[in-house]
């Protein structure tokens, strides 16, 4: 009997650690694997016994040894239709993550690790970017740019010396496929790295990793010691760099900025970074999830690529299904499915069996696309004619009480804030439309409000150098394309439809109300009078709307109108 | 008017403590924000005369140092409390009721983002995603990370750190 505890990031959030200690409480050698992408089951242990896997979900400490003793009868056994979560998914990229150990380099070796690399060696480069080019890989961190033309230009650069850099700088808010691989299988990150440096001929290789992952810094650190051991690292050096904190980074020229130490400001393009990059010499920057695409490639040939997804789009895309969705975690589909496929067949549809109301894709640069859209295929084309971007593949879903508005305002709190202020229209455009949004969710919109929002978001796009101003306007311009009405409810009739704009909600008593005086004792204002046994009621001119009272009432005695 | 640095208290810091993480840095390029982290774990915070001793042995300028520190979220110009709270804001945690758990930190603590408890407790900061959605709403104290939070859950577990100090 092999005792596997999924510990990624996300299992040890949900209590991964206590399981793991129980377990050697009594005993039982640990395995530990990364995340197998079914976060909101976590923790996870799986028991492979001679010849059957048993998966056990929402692990408690104390049902640990009521597992190993019965393994077949057990309440948290994964339910059938949960088992199926996988099986509506084609995993190239997560392929090893929820399965291998990835703090062992033995188990990536013995599944045909870094075959593929030593393939690679035997080989002129030509022929290596040529399988790239056939199996039309493109750069899964938001741009979609082909892979195989970067690494080709980085190339044919004159220069030295040349450096490959893996951009793990994931600052999507809403996106954490990246974490998730690095934690998971982080040697197949590293072999995607040195077969990239092999082709560019770099002898030096930066993973420019997030500061708020430890953990992924952590197993990436062990990856490299452990690739060196093996002596894997003979042609290059290999080293990480810690991020800082700061989301334009995840722009490639802002990225070389702050590997030089400066502030991160991206720069103008050209030249580009295969051209001048990381202190003037030809640099080649890749995202995690397309460098771990590259060792699959390269062992099972560009063909294996290609049979999944479309034309233009070949091969998988990691998604990171969360917000009001039931069955919230990573999922790896083809490129090319509809979103109904992957929100409600994997996802389960919406918590609570509420209203679908949009999926916001592509983070901060992206945009919310409507039920009317739901049959979109996901794939760079069609999502982008939506208005959003495919991007790193953030899929945040929402319900009917989200406000359309107030999530404009909180992508652009977000690029506002960091915008790193080179550009004019970036810096003061966006902190003008924050403002503009601002007056709205408060009942303080005006009318020409939306034709102006519309215009600074213009401008925007085109007076800002990189792409954090150049899509930042994005969420709100799909908000006022779809939702247009629920801008003007605010506007004119100074209502929020998903009551979720405090300044435009009244809270009243009805007759619901029996007098428990629950609601006066939360209310932290003392707005709320009444005798015991009588109805309640609400002096508006004390009432802050925090809502405090509506969620203390078990009567269903508030109105929020 | 008087400048204020006079009345501001001289920062009392064993500035010794840099010197063998500046002889490994020594003559590298691109340094200033490796150093600035280690720093920063050494004292838990940039104390001024720390930036003026690295600026001096590295030859980087002050006003570069200064200007790489406050570019980046990371880095903080004040001591920070025993437990650093880092709640995430990001979009899955903010559709699922972030900012129910921020009121209840606040209120709790009695903090705003970015301030110390006066007993030096906790320092809250809100940052923009921890790569937890899909077990939303989310805080990390420390290295820890607490999941799927609601408002008395989250005073709840503040009050078991006050109550081990």
């Amino acid at each position: 009997m092999r005792v596997v505890v999924g510990a990624s990031s996300c299992g040890y959030a949900a209590g991964a650690q206590k399981v793991i200690d129980e377990l050697n409480k009594i005993h039982i050698p640990v395995n530990l694997t990364g995340c197998v992408g079914m976060c909101h089951l976590e923790p996870i242990v799986d028991i492979y016994t001679d010849d059957d896997m048993y998966r056990f979900v929402h692990v408690q400490p104390d049902q640990v040894e009521g597992i190993i003793r019965d393994l077949s009868d057990s309440p948290s056994l994964i339910k059938p239709e949960d088992s199926q979560i996988l099986a509506g998914q084609k995993r190239i990229v997560l392929r090893n993550c929820g399965v291998i150990n990835p703090e062992r380099i033995e188990d990536y070796i013995a599944i045909g690790g870094y075959k593929a690399y030593q393939a690679v060696r035997e080989m002129e480069p030509d022929q290596v970017i040529d399988i790239i080019k056939q199996s039309g890989l493109r750069g899964r961190g938001g741009a979609g740019f082909p892979t195989w033309f970067k690494l080709n230009a980085a190339k044919n650069s004159p220069g030295k010396p040349k450096t490959m850099v893996c951009n793990a700088d994931e600052g999507d808010p809403g996106a954490f496929m990246d974490r998730s691989i690095m934690e998971g299988d982080p040697h197949a990150v590293i072999e995607g790295m040195l077969i990239g440096a092999h082709v560019i001929g770099a002898d030096e290789g930066i993973f420019y990793i997030r500061a708020e992952y430890p953990l992924s810094i952590r197993r990436m650190q062990l990856a490299i010691d452990q690739a060196k051991e093996h002596g894997l690292l003979d042609q290059i050096s290999l080293r990480i760099k810690a991020g800082a904190g700061a989301f334009v980074c995840g722009e490639e020229t802002a990225l070389i900025a702050s590997l030089e130490g400066e502030r991160g400001m991206p720069r103008l393009k050209p030249p580009f970074p295969a051209q001048k990059g990381y202190f003037g010499n030809p640099t080649n920057i890749n995202n995690v999830e397309t460098l771990a695409n590259i060792p699959f490639i390269i062992k099972n040939g560009a063909q294996a690529f290609t049979q999944y997804g479309t034309e233009k789009s070949p091969g998988t895309k990691v998604f990171a299904l969360t917000g009001k969705v039931k069955k919230g975690g990573l999922v790896e589909v083809p490129m090319g499915v509809p979103l109904r496929h992957v929100i409600y067949d994997i996802g389960g549809g919406i918590i609570g069996d509420r209203d679908f109301k949009a999926v916001q894709m592509g983070g901060p640069s992206g945009g919310c696309i409507p039920k009317e859209l739901l049959d979109t295929p996901v794939d760079y084309e069609h999502i982008t004619q939506t208005g959003a971007i495919v991007g790193s593949g953030g899929m945040v879903v929402m319900d009917d009480t989200t406000c359309m508005v107030e999530m404009a305002r909180f992508f652009l709190n977000f690029t506002c804030n960091e915008s790193c202020g080179k550009c004019t229209y970036c810096r003061v455009g966006t902190k003008r439309m924050l403002e503009i949004l601002d007056r709205i969710t408060k009942g303080q919109g005006k009318k020409g409000d939306i034709e102006l929002l519309e215009e600074l978001s213009l401008k925007v796009k085109e007076g800002s150098l990189c792409g954090l101003g150049q899509t930042a306007p994005n969420p709100v311009l799909t908000t006022i394309r779809y939702f247009r009405e629920e801008y003007e409810a605010h506007i004119n009739d100074k209502k929020c439809p998903a009551k979720q704009c405090p300044e435009l909600l009244t809270y009243l008593i009805n007759d619901n109300c029996i007098g428990c005086t629950a609601c006066a004792k939360a209310c932290p204002t003392g707005a709320i009078s009444g005798s015991l046994k009588e109805k309640h009621l609400i002096d508006q001119t004390k009432c802050i709307k925090c809502g405090a009272c509506y969620n203390r009432c078990r009567f269903n005695a508030i109105d929020v109108n | 008017m008087t400048c204020a640095c006079e009345n501001k208290k001289m920062e009392l810091i064993d500035l010794s403590l840099l010197d063998e993480m500046l002889l490994t840095y020594k003559d590298q390029p691109g340094i200033s924000i490796p150093v600035l982290q280690k720093t920063q774990e050494i004292y838990g915070y940039l104390p001024r005369p720390a930036l003026s001793k690295i600026a001096r042995e590295t030859g980087i300028d002050e006003a570069k140092l200064y200007g790489v520190a406050t570019f980046y979220a990371q880095f903080r110009m004040l001591p920070v409390g025993k437990h650093m709270i880092s709640l995430c804001q990001g979009t899955a945690c903010h559709v699922n009721g972030a900012n129910l758990i921020e009121d209840a930190v606040k209120d709790e603590l009695g903090i705003e983002n970015g301030e110390t408890t006066p007993d030096g407790l906790f320092t809250l900061s809100v940052v923009a995603c921890l790569g937890c959605c899909s077990l939303a709403p989310v805080m990390m104290i420390d290295q820890d990370t607490h999941a799927r939070l609601t408002p008395d859950k989250t005073k709840a577990i503040l009050r078991q750190y006050k109550k081990e100090g």
